[in-house]
């Protein structure tokens, strides 16, 4: 253990009025977060590109915005990195895969347009599990990323260079996308704040599918306040997106601190093994909250366990299907065949890594005749079971309370050749996703050998304001050392 | 030796005369500089997602209606293959929840074909193989045109229910009407706007069973689709009566040699593996859309013919009829010129006679006969019907109706076809009876097979003007008197 706290970068809000009067320019505030590139990057691997051309020419618009008289948005100058499975115009967008080897977009994702709409600059792309698929960014084709608060252990995943770039106060922002605690479980590993909101909140137009009824951009920030502004900007109804749901973003910083009193709170009690530190930090959450004033109880809700599996098989049955366009003939890696089925086999049996090998072949044979019953279509009645039980929960609770991992970060290699124990990862962040729940981990305690603990909460569908009052009163009582950003 | 019947279901592809494609914006046009009408959502580039075209989901619902169809709530699913041509590796297509369920399509010669559904989907690229006989395996290398790909289509699933190659092109005549009718498509075959699959099998007549079908495809025209069907029926029977049995398999038309080839076996079909497509919502066919989808659609085919049939009077049942109007009626009603003899009609037409007229002469150039003002083609009938002009000049007078318009009596006027006197008449009758003594007299000792003789020789020596009519009253009366 080796971190110690890094210089703050002040709130995006404090970034953004500095930027925003013309105290200090856009053009300062990248350079700040370009000088932590260049002193960290080397240790963290944090990126798949940076783009420093591209951002200098963001933040000098931004600067002539200001100049002009003229406001460039709630987050003017303000940083940021994005998941390189956000599709960006002429900006290397690979998944952390070979198969998409040299294809630039022509288009922005949703979420980019409206960040640079706001003012925001994107500096690049970060590190992933290939394809969103992992736990740990180890299965990134371009090689893992790092902890900031321990270079021997993961970042988590799949958003594990988002996390780390936020962790490591690179940025102060990060975007990431959550299937089944993709943003959750890296941000509770680094020590940051994470959110998932309500599926069909944030538009995934222009983000690259791992499976689609699942998949949710969230952003990564250092406090729930920053998170909560980040989310303000990017939700919203989207026409790109049919699964866009057709209503204004939510406002959460107006209720923000508002505090938890006669909210009424749930712990999950399948969730809390015992000698376990994750579910330890859950509990002293929990008392806290009640400190606050709201009403604590336990509640058992064993249906969530029924979620694991059932996205083990759902997720690879949409990614099967996803990932079937990657076959050589328009665009990334083409691998020569004597004919297009060769050509197909072979760029594809190049291109994708083991673990989205592992993933294509589990769904294709969920999916397959004679097996969809028995696999996807239980799996759908399993996911039924947990979206029932969660309504059932919610009819007496305002919120639920787990870990958001069932461990902290581990080591390098611990779990990459037992990929069962590496989806376990997901135990406590799957249910919403199925669901399509908000979900958002915050940093709340350390281990005795100082690595973070997220506590996760639970909203139901559209609950984020309530979600976020919780979080930020559980972010007010926990020990400041338990959040980054840090330096390694 | 048994004998046989032929079982053929139809599916018919038909592309949606939309402006823009099913899933995105860019044009829905034939024709087009290859790869041109695209997008990051045609092309199925990373990260794109589809966005249903309200307007084709109408059209859906428009030809759903006009097959008598249900309409329900509906979802996509993806059907998952891999081929060059399409951009996602799978098509959106409805599977077991389609738009439009249920429904039945009736031939001219009343006879009723089952709908079992009508579901949407997007159409996929085209491939073209350059080299080696434009066969994919032998060839160099090809070409792919994504202009096609995302365009919306409506596929149309009969039940078993047709029993022979010519019902089989009656039926796939009669859709074209409707989907023309409908202005859900333009029923172009040999610009792949309607495309025929047909499921082809035999049965002895006596077995309730069906026989084991093939799937036939490459029918680009009405006739292809006629031929194969022979050629398919007469391979199985002669299959089945060499003690063989037909093995479920997809066939390939061959127009060049005039028969059907195996393209592949049941056990080489694709596994489709479909599911339900998340990146879209369910459809669900509310108030407003059945009313945007029934805005502005006339009476289908069927019904019209029911109505023209109608103006004939008892006895015109189509199924029955067999005095050779139901062509006229056909005939009619295909060409558009229905509406013409309902108008001529209400002013005061005589229906068969109008009828005639639009079937047999009006048909020749449908074009000019659609834009005819009924009451001047009402004005034409009647003139012909009380005699004031002959058959022949009734004809020549419609065709200067159509080709420049204006008074059906001025234009006889004109054309000098007065009707002829009496007098004249009386004397043209008298000088062919006493130039034929021995037809005359046959005629008057109640031959009636020689009247069309006498009645040619009166119009030989009118030069056509006298009035057919009024030359048959001539004769019978001096036959009488």
């Amino acid at each position: 253990m080796t971190a110690t706290p890094a210089p703050e970068l002040g709130s995006l809000a404090a970034i953004a009025a500095c930027v925003r009067t013309g105290e200090r320019s856009a053009r300062a505030v990248l350079a700040t977060s370009l000088e932590r590139v260049r002193e960290l990057e080397g240790d963290l691997h944090c990126f798949n590109e940076v783009t420093i051309e591209a951002a200098e020419a963001d933040a000098d618009a931004v600067d002539r915005i200001v100049r002009s008289g003229l406001d460039p948005g709630p987050l003017a100058g303000v940083p940021v990195a994005l998941k390189d499975n956000l599709c960006t115009v002429g900006i290397p967008t690979t998944c952390s895969s070979k198969i998409l080897a040299g294809w630039l977009p022509p288009y922005d994702a949703t979420v980019v347009s409206r960040l640079r709409d706001a003012g925001a600059v994107a500096i690049g792309k970060t590190n992933l599990d290939e394809f969103a698929m992992g736990s740990s960014t180890e299965n990134s084709a371009f090689g893992p990323t790092r902890n900031p608060w321990d270079l021997g252990r993961v970042p988590g995943g799949s958003s594990g260079g988002s996390a780390a770039a936020v962790a490591s106060g690179i940025v102060p922002l990060a975007l990431g996308s959550d299937t089944g605690g993709s943003i959750r479980q890296p941000a509770a590993l680094c020590g940051i704040v994470g959110v998932k909101p309500t599926y069909g909140v944030v538009s995934r137009y222009g983000l690259i599918a791992f499976a689609s009824s699942l998949d949710q951009i969230g952003p990564f920030a250092t406090t729930v306040a920053d998170a909560a502004l980040a989310l303000e900007v990017i939700a919203g109804h989207d026409p790109m997106d049919s699964t866009s749901l057709d209503r204004p973003a939510p406002s959460l910083l107006a209720t923000l601190h508002d505090g938890v009193s006669g909210l009424r709170i749930g712990v999950v009690a399948d969730f809390l093994s015992e000698e376990s530190e994750c579910g330890d930090a859950v509990v002293s959450a929990a008392e806290a909250l009640a400190a606050a004033g709201a009403k604590v109880d336990e509640v058992r809700i064993p249906e969530l366990l029924l979620g694991l599996p059932a996205y083990y098989v759902i997720a690879p049955a949409e990614a099967s299907s996803n990932l079937s366009r990657y076959d050589g003939v328009r665009y990334g890696l083409r691998v020569d065949g004597p004919d297009a089925e060769t050509m197909n086999a072979r760029t594809r049996g190049e291109g994708f890594g083991p673990e989205v090998k592992r993933r294509i072949m589990m769904g294709t044979y969920a999916l397959s005749a004679g097996y969809y019953d028995a696999y996807y279509g239980q799996a759908q009645k399993a996911r039924t079971l947990v979206i029932r039980a969660f309504e059932a929960a919610y009819q007496d609770f305002d919120v639920l309370l787990t870990p958001t991992t069932p461990s902290v970060a581990f080591p390098f290699g611990s779990k990459v050749d037992d990929p069962i124990e590496m989806y376990m990862c997901d135990l406590c962040s799957i249910p919403s996703s199925l669901a399509g729940h908000p979900a958002a981990s915050v940093p709340f305690a350390l281990n005795p050998e100082g690595l973070p603990i997220g506590v996760q909460v639970l909203a139901p569908a559209l609950g984020e304001a309530v979600m976020m009052r919780v979080a930020a009163s559980l972010e007010a009582s926990a020990p400041r050392s338990a959040r980054g950003p840090v330096t390694p | 030796m048994t004998e046989y019947e032929t079982v053929v279901g139809l599916e018919v592809h038909c592309e949606l005369s939309t402006t823009t494609k099913l899933f995105c914006g860019c044009r829905n046009a034939f024709g087009d500089e290859p790869n041109t009408n695209i997008c990051p959502v045609c092309l199925g580039l990373p990260g794109s997602l589809p966005v249903i075209n309200r307007r084709a989901v109408e059209l859906a619902l428009r030809i759903g209606a006009a097959l008598n169809c249900t309409a329900r709530r509906s979802i996509f699913h993806r059907k998952n293959y891999f081929y060059p041509d399409m951009p996602k590796d799978y098509q959106i297509s409805q599977y077991d929840e389609p738009i439009n369920v249920d429904g039945w399509l009736e031939l001219p010669d009343g006879s009723r074909v089952g709908i079992e559904r009508a579901h949407m989907e997007e159409d996929t690229g085209k491939t073209t193989h350059v080299g080696g006989g434009g066969r994919i395996h032998e060839a160099s290398y090809s070409l792919v045109d994504y202009n096609r790909a995302g365009v919306p289509l409506v596929e149309i699933v009969s039940r078993p229910d047709v029993r022979s190659a010519a019902q089989a092109r009656a039926y796939v005549d009669e859709l074209r009407s409707i989907l023309v009718a409908t202005g859900a498509s333009d029923g172009r075959m040999e610009e792949g706007s309607l495309r025929v699959d047909a499921n082809i099998s035999v049965r002895p007549v006596v077995s309730a069973e069906f026989g084991t079908r093939c799937e036939v495809k490459n029918l680009n025209s009405l006739r292809s689709l006629e031929r194969a069907v022979e050629y398919e029926v007469e391979r199985q029977i002669a299959l089945i009566e060499s003690g063989g049995s037909v093995s479920q398999e997809t066939r390939h038309w061959d127009e060049g040699d005039s028969s059907t080839h195996s393209m592949r076996s049941k056990e080489e079909a694709n596994d489709y593996r479909y599911f339900p497509e998340p990146d879209l919502t369910p459809l669900v066919p509310d108030a407003a859309l059945l009313a945007a989808a029934g805005e502005g659609v006339g009476a289908m085919p069927a019904e019209r013919r029911h109505r023209l049939s109608s103006l004939l009077g008892a006895g015109s049942d189509l199924a029955t009829r067999t005095d050779g109007s139901t062509d006229q009626v056909v005939t009619v009603v295909d060409l558009g010129l229905d509406e013409l003899v309902h108008g001529a009609v209400a002013a005061g037409a005589d229906p068969r006679l109008a009828l005639a007229r639009a079937a047999n002469e009006a048909a020749a150039n449908p074009d000019a006969a659609r834009l005819l003002d009924p009451v001047a083609f009402a004005g034409l009938v009647k003139m012909e019907s009380s005699g004031r002009l002959s058959a022949t000049q009734s004809k020549e007078v419609l065709a200067e109706l159509m080709a420049n318009g204006g008074d059906p009596a001025q234009i006889a006027g004109r054309l000098g076809y007065e009707q002829m006197d009496t007098a004249s008449l009386d004397a043209i009758v008298d000088g062919v009876i006493v130039a034929n003594p021995l037809e005359w007299k046959r005629y008057r000792e109640g031959d009636d097979k020689v009247a069309q003789f006498l009645l040619g020789q009166v119009m030989k020596s009118s030069k056509g003007r006298a009035n057919g009519k009024l030359v048959a009253q001539a004769f019978a009366s001096r036959r009488e008197a």
